[in-house]
């Protein structure tokens, strides 16, 4: 080796042998490119057809671009689809899933962060008999407990509404989110509790201006998490949404499946990828927060 | 009247009693350590004086005020953690500024306490960094600045410089030293360097297993420490303890034969002969070649030596037991391992202890 590259006098080289690909990591390689097109191919067909006219699609190439690129099965998703009896597309459905969406979220991670935080922080009596029962309670399917939850909905009058809908999602919630924020708020120095508590002693005045702030990294992977839960559901929509409540996940399942005459393939399809935008969206924007919150070591003491 | 004053404190964690009977009292103004090893109960008292656990029996009282079952920040204490505790999501300035949320001071009031603090501690630049963007010797500036902006009845330190390194600590300690001389604050510090204890405080506890073993001043502790574990505690090296037994005419006999004059030795109560005691000789006070006053003189050989620069610590084989010497490089400096070597310890230094109780005679 130090014969065939004669280094220059005087300096010391210590050459590292070339990297060179193995068979394994060719192996990998092909792994991973099937695992890509496992997920991208029906993706792609989902795009281009929702772009495509019904005489294209007729023909029977899946595979091929549009030759017509038409925005028609879009618009057509969105304003006249009928579902089920009522033909107004699927923007009954997107504005009820938002309905849904905000109060769930804001009541599930409001009460859950604070929970969290008082049986983190704070000396609570039966503190440990509480966790396991969450714990047991995050492991209920949600079937077993779907007839008791109707006829509670019902006796509060709020069944086949909006709100019973965002009802169960907080409090189905509820368990995993309180471990969650109690296992993230356990891990903060207990002497800054402890100072808090001689400063200032206030419960809610030490949540707000200091534990709050220490929590950003794990807001937003609860948020990322609620948000994609609760707009994704479809059997707690479909059992206590009613007629007028249902999120737009139903509405497409009823628009789809539902369908008299001929299938539309372009209109399912774009109204498909119109309900899976949504919380696609929150990927991207939250996912950079996300990345820069871990960067940045909000919690280093 | 005492600024804090403990009386019968009892503690226990479940069953386990850390804590039992303490009474202790602290005047305006003192330097308060609670010396001693770990699990000795020292940070459980502070605790419980912050409020920040519940006593199982007894009464704590600040001035004329029983805080014993006041909330934390109804007491009127500020304290400064070992971990520092700035609230990470907070500039200096906003750490400051909590410290005070609870007091309802008028705006104007709080702002003079924080330039105040800032000027004090010199943390003026920093007000606007948050505690992630502050070096070890910083961090611990704002904290200290966050227990001075209180205004508070009794500082309370719990081993704040042990995250330090070295040459910083000292520094730390010299500062507070300085500011306790200017602002004259009661303190409670609790530590187990006893080197901290020994330069700032203007009194000592020393705690072993949940009991105060000797509450002094500092040279109280050495240079009379009132049983077995304080002598052997304070010290570095510490303190060399040799079984005696006692003859007649101020005479005792060490376990080798050889002589111990104690006709110098201040007792509390003549031991009767025959007494069998601990005579504790401090490494630092033997000279090897001095005054003929000496209550005992060995030619021992040298097991073993351990140069420091300024001093020579000899271990010298005193039977089968080890006996420390302190010795100058100058009079030590040409000794080697095996080399015999007469050392004298002077009369008036020598401290005596009952063997049985352990108390000092």
């Amino acid at each position: 080796m130090t014969e065939t590259s004669s280094p220059p006098a005087g300096t010391v080289m210590f050459p590292r042998p070339k990297k060179r690909i193995r068979g394994r990591s060719i192996a990998i390689l092909v792994f991973l490119t099937m695992a890509a097109l496992f997920f991208c191919i029906p993706l792609y067909v989902l795009v281009t057809t929702s772009f495509k006219t019904m005489d294209q699609i007729r023909e029977g190439a899946i595979f091929s671009l549009p030759e017509v690129w038409t925005f028609e099965a879009w618009r057509y998703a969105w304003d006249e689809a009928c579902s089920g009896i009522t033909c107004e597309g699927l923007k009954r459905g997107f504005v009820n899933s938002l309905e849904i969406l905000f109060p769930s979220l804001i009541a599930s991670i409001a009460i859950s962060a604070v929970t969290g935080y008082a049986l983190a922080l704070w000396s609570v009596r039966w503190a440990g008999g509480f966790l396991f029962l969450l714990f047991l309670c995050a492991f209920v399917p949600f079937q077993i407990i779907m007839y008791p939850l109707i006829v509670i909905t019902v006796n509060m009058g709020i069944y086949g509404s909006i709100w019973a809908v965002a009802f169960i999602h907080t409090v189905l919630a509820m368990p995993v989110l309180t471990l969650i924020f109690r296992n993230y708020y356990k891990d903060i120095p207990p002497d800054i509790i402890k100072a808090a508590v001689m400063d200032n002693g206030s419960f809610w005045r030490i949540f707000i201006e200091i534990i709050l702030p220490m929590s950003g990294n794990i807001l937003i992977v609860v948020l990322i998490m609620q948000i994609t839960s609760i707009w994704n559901d479809y059997l707690i929509g479909v059992t206590f949404g009613g007629l007028g409540a249902q999120p737009m996940t139903v509405n497409l399942a009823n628009m789809v499946t539902v369908t008299t005459g001929t299938v539309s393939y372009n209109v399912n399809m774009a109204a498909a990828l119109q309900t899976a935008i949504p919380p696609l969206v929150i990927y991207f924007v939250l996912g950079k927060f996300f990345v820069e919150g871990i960067a940045a070591g909000a919690v280093k003491g | 009247m005492p600024r804090v004053s403990f009386e019968h404190i009892v503690k226990k964690f479940g069953e386990v009693m850390v804590l039992n009977s303490l009474n202790l009292a602290v005047d305006d103004g003192d330097f308060l350590v609670l010396l001693g090893p770990s699990g000795c109960g020292k940070t459980t008292l502070l605790n419980l004086l912050a409020g920040l656990s519940d006593v199982t029996s007894g009464r704590i009282m600040i001035g004329n005020r029983d805080v014993t079952e006041l909330d934390p920040k109804d007491r009127r204490l500020a304290m400064v953690f070992q971990s520092y505790a700035l609230y990470p999501t907070k500039t200096v300035r906003g750490n400051l500024r909590f410290g005070l949320s609870a007091s309802k001071l008028p705006q104007e009031e709080i702002e003079k306490r924080i330039a105040w603090a800032a000027d004090m501690l010199q943390i003026g630049p920093l007000m606007d960094r948050r505690p992630a963007q502050l070096s070890g010797g910083q961090r611990q500036r704002v904290a200290i600045g966050r227990a001075l902006v209180k205004h508070a009845d009794v500082l309370l330190f719990d081993e704040p410089l042990s995250n330090l390194d070295a040459k910083l600590r000292t520094e730390m300690r010299m500062e507070i030293k300085k500011l306790h001389e200017e602002l004259n604050p009661t303190v409670v510090y609790v530590t187990h360097d006893q080197i901290e204890a020994m330069t700032m405080a203007t009194r000592i506890a020393i705690m072993n297993g949940g009991k105060i073993e000797q509450f002094g001043t500092p040279d109280d502790v050495y240079e009379r420490p009132a049983n077995l574990f304080v002598a052997g505690f304070i010290g570095s090296p510490s303190m060399n303890l040799l079984p005696a037994t006692v003859e007649p005419g101020g005479q005792a006999r060490l376990a080798d034969g050889s002589p111990l004059d104690m006709s110098a030795y201040a007792f509390g109560a003549v031991p009767p002969p025959g007494t069998a005691l601990m005579a504790g000789l401090r490494p630092e006070h033997f000279a090897l070649a001095g005054p003929a006053e000496a209550a005992c003189r060995f030619t021992l050989k040298v097991r073993h030596i351990e140069r420091t620069g300024s001093d020579v610590m000899l271990a010298l084989a005193f039977g089968e037991a080890t006996l420390t010497v302190r010795a100058a490089p100058a009079d030590a400096g040409h000794l080697r391992t095996g080399d015999p070597v007469s050392v004298q310890f002077p009369k008036d230094r020598l401290n005596l202890f009952d063997a049985g109780s352990g108390r000092r005679i």
